[in-house]
């Protein structure tokens, strides 16, 4: 049995480690952490709702303005993966290995997921520094972390989907862009203006909903479930598409 | 292992690629795959690489079969595709690892086989270079190492020798023919005379079907029914030789050479032989035969006058 499981998530993890090393090679992954350090630090503690402003040792600037970064940032770390596979033609190699498609989705998916769990590590000062400030509650601080990643990983698996879709980097940075859009604000004004079932159905699908209460220290089973959902659906269909496109 | 093809069929689309291809290749044997652009090599070959469904078909290396055991399959076989794509933002050694790695080779033995490689393709020099600062001749070894690294029973390479420059070519053949006495090795080329010099089977095929199978002699003899005669008299009036040559027996055609005065060729009747009798009518006639020689027929011609239509 954990052969088996050692078996099908090998090459995930080589695959995870080689996209990895790809972005830290490439400088990708260094403008990525210092955009998102930059922004989260300068709408943190510097301008706007701060930590100063609200007066509390909270981390409730942080994770909103973190929550608008990394809707921005994923569809770009995201746009290459499956994409520049295609084009370049190497998804060939991959697939006469014994790999499957989901262990490369999978890999692919994982490599992001670590990228963001680098870049909230280094966050981890700003915790520090407001734990120092005042009495902060732990709970809600690990809780409002988890949100971040879970909303992160919702995004990478709609960004891998829209990286399916076609070669070219730069629409699949706009589609992702766009589908993230849906979920960000798009469900949310739909569900708001209309009533009835069709707006309530509506409210569920909008992530806000979802990550406020994370972000306010409240886990609830059935955000989890919907952030799940959501991964699973964009690494379904990017597997579904990478089928599609090579068969 | 054997590679067994049944019933190989491949649409895109409207299109059909294959087109009911069967055919079987015994552990060992280096088959050479030819056919004009089009005609469903490299489709094929993808089929057997376990990168495309086929639309039907089925397709079974040693006991396991492509579609059901992809997995085990794509252990066995290394494959080299046609247009050779390669990460060019690794470094070599990182790349044969990374495809080592994905191999499963053992984690002990991924620095051997690297070394091994290296030393078998020849890039000794190269190893530590990015990939995108390779030559063609030295991308395409990178290509063939990562075939090779698992040490495959079966290597299907899609045109392995473009962008090689003669050297390379030969060096590359000599590889292949050293590496294929234990392997089963399918391969594709446009290239006939590399064809004829590396492999035991020629597979012609076009626009999806089969249209010749055997060994290069084999498929002279089928292509040639007639025996066809080359000769050069001297000391003779030109028109006497053919109305002489033309009267004989066994002759059914005598053709003048463009650009040589003295030279003739002769093509006998199904089933018979002319020399004798050209010789014979010489000496009659007191003319000097300079030249008799039999005109083989061409991989060329055999392969034009199958793909032609």
């Amino acid at each position: 049995m954990i052969k088996k499981i050692f078996k099908t998530t090998s090459p995930t993890l080589t695959i995870a480690c080689r996209e990895l090393k790809s972005h830290f090679d490439s400088l990708s992954a260094y403008i990525l952490l210092v955009l998102f350090l930059g922004f989260s630090g300068i709408f943190t503690w510097i301008y706007g709702s701060d930590v100063f402003f609200y007066g509390q040792a909270s981390l409730q600037a942080f994770f909103s303005t973190a929550y608008v970064t990394l809707f921005l940032l994923i569809p770009a770390l995201t746009m290459r993966t499956i994409a520049d596979e295609m084009r370049g033609g190497t998804i060939e190699m991959l697939l006469t290995k014994p790999v499957t498609r989901w262990q490369i989705v999978g890999g692919k998916y994982l490599s992001v997921m670590l990228l963001i769990i680098i870049a909230l590590a280094l966050t981890l000062p700003y915790y520090v520094t407001v734990a120092c400030l005042g009495n902060i509650d732990h709970g809600a601080v690990l809780c409002g972390y988890f949100g971040l990643l879970l909303m992160s990983s919702a995004y990478a698996g709609i960004g891998l989907f829209a990286s399916s879709i076609c070669g070219n980097p730069i629409v699949s940075f706009l589609i992702s862009l766009a589908i993230g859009l849906l979920f960000h604000i798009g469900f949310g004004i739909v569900g708001h203006q209309f009533g009835g079932i069709g707006g309530q159905v509506a409210i569920c699908f909008d992530m806000n909903s979802h990550f406020d209460s994370m972000a306010r220290g409240v886990i609830d089973s059935k955000d989890i479930v919907y952030f799940a959902s959501v991964t699973f659906a964009g690494l379904f269909a990017a597997e579904k598409t990478l089928e599609s496109k090579t068969a | 292992m054997d590679i067994i093809v049944k019933n190989l069929t491949k649409f895109y689309g409207q299109q059909k690629a294959v087109d009911n291809l069967s055919f079987e290749v015994k552990a060992g044997e280096i088959l050479g795959f030819l056919g004009p652009n089009g005609a469903g090599k490299t489709t094929t070959m993808k089929a057997i690489a376990g990168f495309l469904t086929p639309t039907s078909g089925s397709i079974n290396i040693g006991r396991y079969n492509v579609s059901d055991n992809p997995e085990m399959v794509k252990q066995m076989i290394g494959y080299l595709p046609e247009h050779n794509p390669l990460y060019t933002d690794m470094n070599v050694i990182d790349y044969l690892r990374y495809m080592a790695q994905l191999q499963r080779i053992r984690a002990s033995k991924i620095n051997d086989r690297i070394l091994e490689m290296v030393n078998v393709c020849g890039f000794e020099g190269e190893k530590h270079k990015r990939i995108s600062e390779l030559s063609k001749g030295y991308r395409q070894r990178v290509g063939l190492a990562q075939a090779l690294i698992h040490d495959p029973q079966v290597l299907i390479l899609d045109e392995p020798t473009t962008g090689l420059d003669p050297n390379q070519i030969v060096e590359i053949r000599e590889l292949i023919r050293k590496i294929g006495r234990e392997k089963t090795i399918i391969l594709s080329s446009h290239i006939l005379a590399e064809v004829e010099a590396t492999c035991d089977r020629i597979l012609i095929i076009n626009k999806g079907h089969i249209v010749a199978d055997g060994t290069a002699d084999q498929l002279r003899k089928a292509s040639s029914g007639c025996e066809c005669l080359r000769i050069t008299v001297e000391d003779a009036n030109r028109n006497d030789v053919v109305r002489a040559l033309q009267s004989l027996d066994t002759v059914e055609l005598v053709d003048t050479v463009a650009d040589k005065a003295d030279s003739f060729e002769v093509q006998s009747r199904p089933g018979e032989s002319s020399r004798r009798a050209v010789f014979r009518a010489c000496v009659e006639n007191g003319w000097v035969l300079t030249e008799l020689s039999p005109v083989e027929t061409k991989l060329e011609d055999i392969f034009r006058e199958l793909t032609k239509q």
